[in-house]
């Protein structure tokens, strides 16, 4: 689309028929494709591609993020499920930025077949007739001293890559037929980049998790085993590569401001070739047959160890959300079976534990605890709360790690138990009915994203021809130049050489090689 | 060197009001001849090749121009030292910021804003020698880069410091490089786009009360010089956001495309500069019409540095904000 609109002209109109609803309709339908095809079309469905864009940067998008999907949703609770309505949580997965872009796909189809049609004939075909009055060109040029060598000038011009075609004493010559080719490639590869990526999201798939250091806390590559995971349509559950990976150490080092200065995790891989050692980092994911392995973060899973009113003690382990840059962490940890009667085995609901908390690096050195100061381990601090009661893990419904359920507390089947305690690792605290709780140390963890996308390498080799495309439909030149001998004069042995060119394409440059080929083909006489 | 870094940018102001000044001075005091004169040759030497599709031609300058005495002109080649100057001081900035830091010295927004201007002022300067016709221009070129300067110190400035890890990678040097020269490159293309609207409207009479539209070359000259400034950086854009960007992001954050607010930004701001070039080959769209898309493409531009990095968050939230 980018040259000249050189679209077909609507044909000459076709001969009259019946009048007929049949005939109706196929006008009908040919208008319409006439209309869809035309670059006017094209440019309005661009611009309706650009603006259909904006809310997709302004609502949070579920694929972004979907935290802040339920942030806003929490925020604008009558607002959001309209938006909802209309997909404006998923803009670019939704039907109405699909049918634009499918509309301006088809619209490009319509332009560039034509086109390649005209084109392949153009490359195949020879320069035209020179024209009558070259005088009239927008550049002319005449040397009267010529020898006659018709031949000689379609030489120099061949040296000079023009295309060249002698017809008796004229010479035709074309050159610059890679910006139409540029052209096409442009916008064939623009079309092989959307079907890149279509074959991306229907072979494709991901799945993030968090994964904590230890031999016993790896994963192994299976759906259940993600927090959020996504599957394309065509991907077969079972087929998924199978690799095991337990995060063996995680190293981050900061700068004294705490902006973090390196990241570098060390895995165990099980399963993709022989069992290895492997480090990757941001920036450099681990590359496994089939997936790839992503850091995206980190933070601290404080562990807890809770000894209940019966003496029984439990471990666990909890991941907290880091909140800022000093790695405040924001989680939680539940002992729904905590306080279980050893006489009757029976779990007592409204004895169930629930630990809230914030955890803290390096913890202020006095109160509020609020905010790490740095995100190293260098004062560490746990803020925890504690809650006796229902924790509301038994209705079934899926809910949050990193929080107690709101609503328990609300409704006051969760009570709070006591003040608020800061801990420092090894501390422990005695509860009012005699269990206690102990801030055994903290575990690294890491945020991962497990990928594969088939479509990625298609669309880099398309978007690459697509701009080596570009540059060739934007600096290439379309350009014709004539010669024509006039009819030797019975005086004189040299004959007037007459010279016109004519830019196809906006060309400001063309005087100039006009000129300059004009001067080569003199001298070669 | 921080310190240096810092001093170099405010010479780089003073040096951009100082051309300002002589400028407007070649405006308003200079004989009318300096500009106006140049804007009369530039169109007759357009209509030379009247006859056929309308030929124009400038490259350099074959004919011999007549030299301009007088208050004005010198007016005009001091206003010109003070621009280079100005932009010696501004590329001084930067790359003393560079060693301060032991980085390439676009980390952070104001780094960038700081970059991206550098590229728009040698931009200019290459303008200005191959086409010294235009070299009064500078008045835009220098008003939008002590406006960009001004924001960029006053709103966005954070002392020298090291990258953060998700920034370490070769592909800063190659992605942001590119979109800093494809940005200031556009930046360029904007100044004279700009102009090329203010003058047809100025030859329609719509604004026939602009004071300096009889002083502005003539519209054509402007409007091409704008198309062939945006058609040198869409390319660019295309490799630095739409190609480099994406290889970045596969291996940063896994994905090559992921509509994170920055993207979808590039996004619009590519299809707002791809209709540019689409409607001004098409014949039948005016070619106001074609350079008001031109301008959209700029605000998107802008929308994506100020907008985007101030309003939005995301993961090219790198910006280090004050």
């Amino acid at each position: 689309m980018t040259a000249t609109d050189t679209r077909p002209a609507p044909a000459a109109a076709p001969p009259p028929r019946p009048p007929g609803w049949a005939n109706w309709l196929v006008s009908l339908g040919r208008s319409a494709w006439r209309q869809l095809t035309s670059m006017r079309t094209a440019l309005v469905l661009l611009f309706l591609l650009a603006v259909a864009s904006i809310p997709g940067s302004i609502i949070p998008q579920t694929n972004v993020g979907i935290e802040k999907v339920q942030d806003y949703y929490r925020a604008h609770p009558t607002l959001a499920p309209w938006i909802a309505k209309v997909d404006g949580f998923n803009v670019f997965g939704s039907p109405w930025f699909a049918a634009i872009y499918l509309l301006l796909f088809t619209s490009l189809i319509g332009c560039v077949i034509p086109r390649l049609r005209d084109h392949f004939r153009a490359i195949r075909s020879v320069p035209p007739n020179v024209p009558a009055r070259l005088d009239r060109l927008p550049q002319h040029a005449s040397v009267d001293d010529h020898d006659g060598d018709v031949e000689a000038i379609a030489a120099a011009l061949r040296k000079r890559r023009w295309r060249v075609v002698v017809r008796g004493d004229t010479v035709s010559a074309e050159k610059g037929y890679l910006k139409e080719t540029g052209n096409l490639v442009f916008h064939l590869a623009l079309m092989a980049v959307l079907v890149a990526v279509a074959l991306g999201s229907w072979y494709g798939w991901h799945g993030n998790r968090i994964l904590v250091t230890g031999a016993d806390s790896g994963f192994c590559n299976s759906l259940q085993q993600y927090d959020e995971s996504k599957l394309g349509p065509r991907v077969d559950e079972g087929k998924l590569p199978p690799f095991c990976v337990t995060l063996d150490q995680f190293e981050a080092t900061f700068q004294s401001s705490g902006q973090p200065k390196q990241f570098k995790a060390t895995v165990t891989v099980e399963g993709d070739g022989p069992t290895r050692t492997a480090n990757f980092s941001v920036n450099d994911p681990l590359r496994l047959d089939g997936a790839s392995i992503y850091l995206l973060g980190h933070g601290y899973a404080p562990i807890l160890r809770y000894t209940d009113r019966f003496g029984k003690t439990q471990t666990k382990e909890g991941p907290f959300l880091s909140m800022d840059g000093m790695q405040t962490g924001s989680g939680a940890i539940s002992f729904p079976d905590a306080n279980v009667d050893p006489k009757t085995g029976k779990r007592d609901s409204s004895l169930q534990m629930g630990f809230d908390g914030i955890y803290m690096p390096t913890a202020p050195a006095q109160a509020p605890f609020l905010r790490s100061e740095f995100p190293a381990e260098n004062n560490p601090g746990l803020l925890l709360t504690a809650y006796r009661g229902n924790l509301g893990l038994d209705a079934g419904i899926p809910s949050s790690v990193y929080h107690l359920d709101q609503g328990q507390i609300d409704a006051g089947r969760l009570k709070q138990v006591g003040e608020g305690k800061l801990l420092k690792p090894g501390d422990t605290w005695t509860l009012d009915d005699g269990s206690s709780v102990q801030f055994v140390g903290t575990k690294k963890y890491v945020t991962l994203s497990v990928r594969h996308d088939p479509g990625q390498r298609i669309a880099l080799i398309a978007a690459v021809c697509a701009l080596v495309g570009l540059m060739g439909s934007l600096f290439g030149k379309r350009r014709r130049i004539f010669f024509r001998l006039a009819s030797p004069s019975p005086t004189s042995s040299s004959r007037l050489l007459e010279a016109g060119g004519l830019p196809r394409t906006d060309y400001p440059g063309f005087a100039e090689e006009f000129a300059s080929t004009v001067a080569a083909v003199r001298e070669k006489t | 060197m921080a310190a240096l870094s810092d001093a170099l940018l405010v010479v780089a102001m003073l040096g951009y009001l100082a051309s300002m000044i002589c400028y407007a001075a070649v405006y308003a005091f200079g004989d009318k001849g300096v500009v106006a004169r140049v804007a009369e040759r530039e169109r007759g030497r357009e209509l030379v090749g009247a006859g056929g599709p309308p030929v124009v031609e400038f490259i350099g300058s074959p004919e011999p121009v007549a030299p301009v005495r007088g208050r004005g002109a010198l007016a005009g080649w001091i206003a010109a030292g003070f621009l280079v100057l100005a932009a010696a001081a501004q590329i001084g900035s930067l790359i003393f910021r560079g060693v301060a830091g032991h980085r390439l010295p676009w980390g952070n927004m104001y780094e960038y804003v700081l970059a991206a201007t550098s590229v728009a002022a040698v931009a200019w300067i290459v303008v200005m020698v191959r086409r010294p016709a235009l070299r009064h221009l500078g008045l835009y070129v220098a008003l939008t880069q002590v406006v960009l300067l001004g924001i960029a110190g006053l709103l966005l400035y954070v002392p020298v410091g090291p990258l953060v890890p998700a920034l370490d990678s070769y592909w800063l040097a190659i992605h942001v490089t590119a979109v800093a020269i494809s940005s200031g490159v556009f930046l360029i293309g904007f100044v004279p786009a700009g102009l090329f609207l203010i003058k047809s409207a100025y030859d329609k009479g719509k604004i026939a009360g602009f004071p300096f539209g009889d002083r502005l070359p003539a519209a054509d000259v402007l409007e091409r010089l704008s198309f062939r400034l945006h058609a040198f950086a869409f390319p660019i854009w295309t490799f630095g956001a739409l190609i480099a960007g994406p290889i970045w992001a596969e291996s940063a954050w896994g994905r090559y495309w992921g509509w994170d607010p920055k993207e979808v930004w590039a996004f619009i701001s590519w299809i707002v500069y791809a209709g540019y070039l689409h409607a001004r080959a098409t014949p039948s769209v005016k070619k106001t019409t074609a350079t008001w898309i031109a301008v959209l493409g700029f605000l998107t531009m802008l929308m994506n540095l100020f907008g985007v990095n101030i309003f939005f968050t995301g993961l090219h939230s790198y910006g280090g904000l004050p």
